[in-house]
């Protein structure tokens, strides 16, 4: 198996197979908080996919470069930490000054991401998977399109439910648990395809 | 004493992160395959928890207010970090299924929700009761919630199989699935005990986080503003405008 077949793979492991939300519960916050609408599930997608892809690239070149040299490895959870959280207030600074139409549609989200499970999550898993800066752009570009994926076929579920007759126990956020339970099923399927 | 009491019953009872402020969910959902593992995550949730609730208590009027998030991410960063590498030591096998999720107690909302809304404010005796109570409640829910899914995913508790459940197990509720059904049918059954004590006119805190619909509550950088964000939000009636304001 090449090197490209290897990446096309993973893409395609991290984006659906191990579906970041429904097989690994990271960023459930923002799925649960943020999919009441389609468009703004959608917002919320692409800003995730903009902030995941760029921390893991920033975080395996600073693991690569300083931490590793340095024999700082263990520092990993308190650097990458900080650097996410600098990383967004950039990220938002920079695109509000030179790309505003981007910050318009994705600026609010911007925030909320910061210290979304995911991002940490995907930095520390690109590490110890021994991923090279390449595979963990990748990965982490993958891991966001699955979250994309995912909120917005949540999004578009709840919109529906809306006029449905739940039950009035399961009202509000337990509905949306058990679909969400239902969406994880459907997504084991794709268990066995890599 | 009764003042450390209270702190005691506030988190094991009153305000349980778990069942009643419904904080911390990922790992709530990622970890609660069996008992076992519900028992490792909350007990090492709590050792954080107490000593940075401690830390930051200790450090509450140094810390300039401006730069308070980022001083406490580094604290509990820096715990969450010595927690890791002892459990890595002494406890390999529940460290290696743990896995991920020990790193991410960083990001675990109780953890700043408490130092935000109680360490910062308060001397480091309370602060340690409250870490301490907060913390096992934590605990005691994950315990719980690993035990329900273990006896109907795989017919045992704390690995030991239960003769006659074991050959009816529901392999499901020990995967993804699984765990979004039964934190699903938790969340109903709060809903029905949530309705009866405010019946009884002793209302339950309001429910925080995500769940109620609340991202602020997960987000460092907006402040993790514990108690106040989500007061006006509670679990039964989702709150509508939140997501929109955040």
């Amino acid at each position: 198996m090449s090197y490209f077949t290897g990446l096309i793979l993973l893409l395609v492991a991290s984006a659906i197979v191990n579906n970041v939300v429904l097989s690994q519960f990271l960023g459930l916050c923002p799925f649960l908080g943020v999919s009441k609408r389609v468009e703004t599930a959608a917002g919320m997608g692409g800003a995730v996919i903009f902030v995941i892809t760029i921390a893991s690239f920033v975080a395996s070149i600073i693991y690569k470069f300083i931490l590793v040299p340095t024999g700082f490895e263990y520092m990993q959870t308190i650097v990458f930490i900080l650097v996410i959280a600098a990383l967004v207030q950039f990220v938002e600074m920079f695109l509000k000054k030179s790309v505003p139409s981007l910050y318009e549609s994705l600026g609010v989200y911007l925030p909320l991401i910061t210290t979304n499970c995911a991002v940490l999550g995907t930095a520390i898993n690109n590490v110890t998977n021994n991923y090279d800066i390449l595979e963990s752009v990748i990965n982490g570009f993958g891991v966001a399109v699955g979250f994309t994926i995912a909120i917005v076929i949540m999004a578009g579920i709840r919109e529906k439910i809306e006029y449905n007759d739940i039950p009035e126990t399961f009202k509000g956020s337990a509905i949306v648990l058990v679909t969400a339970g239902l969406m994880a099923m459907a997504f084991l399927g794709f268990s066995g395809v890599i | 004493m009764n003042r450390y009491l209270e702190r005691l019953y506030n988190g094991l009872w009153k305000e349980n992160p778990t069942f009643v402020l419904m904080l911390g969910m990922c790992p709530t959902l990622a970890v609660t395959t069996s008992a076992i593992n519900g028992i490792g995550m909350g007990l090492s949730t709590t050792v954080v928890l107490v000593l940075s609730n401690m830390m930051i208590s200790a450090l509450r009027n140094i810390i300039p207010d401006r730069v308070r998030m980022p001083a406490f991410i580094v604290v509990v960063a820096s715990f969450v970090t010595i927690v890791q590498f002892l459990m890595e030591g002494f406890t390999p096998s529940l460290y290696a299924s743990l896995g991920i999720y020990i790193p991410l107690i960083v990001v675990n909302c109780i953890i700043l929700g408490r130092a935000e809304s109680y360490a910062s404010k308060n001397p480091i005796l309370p602060s340690m009761f409250d870490g301490i109570g907060m913390g096992l409640g934590f605990t005691v829910g994950l315990t719980l919630i690993g035990m329900v899914r273990e006896i109907l995913g795989n017919g045992s508790v704390f690995n030991v199989a239960i003769t006659p459940l074991n050959n009816y197990h529901i392999s499901l509720f020990g995967l993804a699935p699984g765990a979004f059904f039964v934190l699903g049918g938790l969340v109903a059954i709060m809903n029905v005990i949530r309705k009866k004590m405010e019946a009884k006119g002793k209302p339950l805190p309001a429910a925080q986080g995500c769940l109620a619909g609340d991202c602020s509550g997960c987000s460092l950088s907006s402040a993790c503003t514990g108690k106040a964000a989500g007061s006006q939000a509670s679990a039964t009636t989702e709150s509508s405008g939140k997501e929109e304001n955040n």
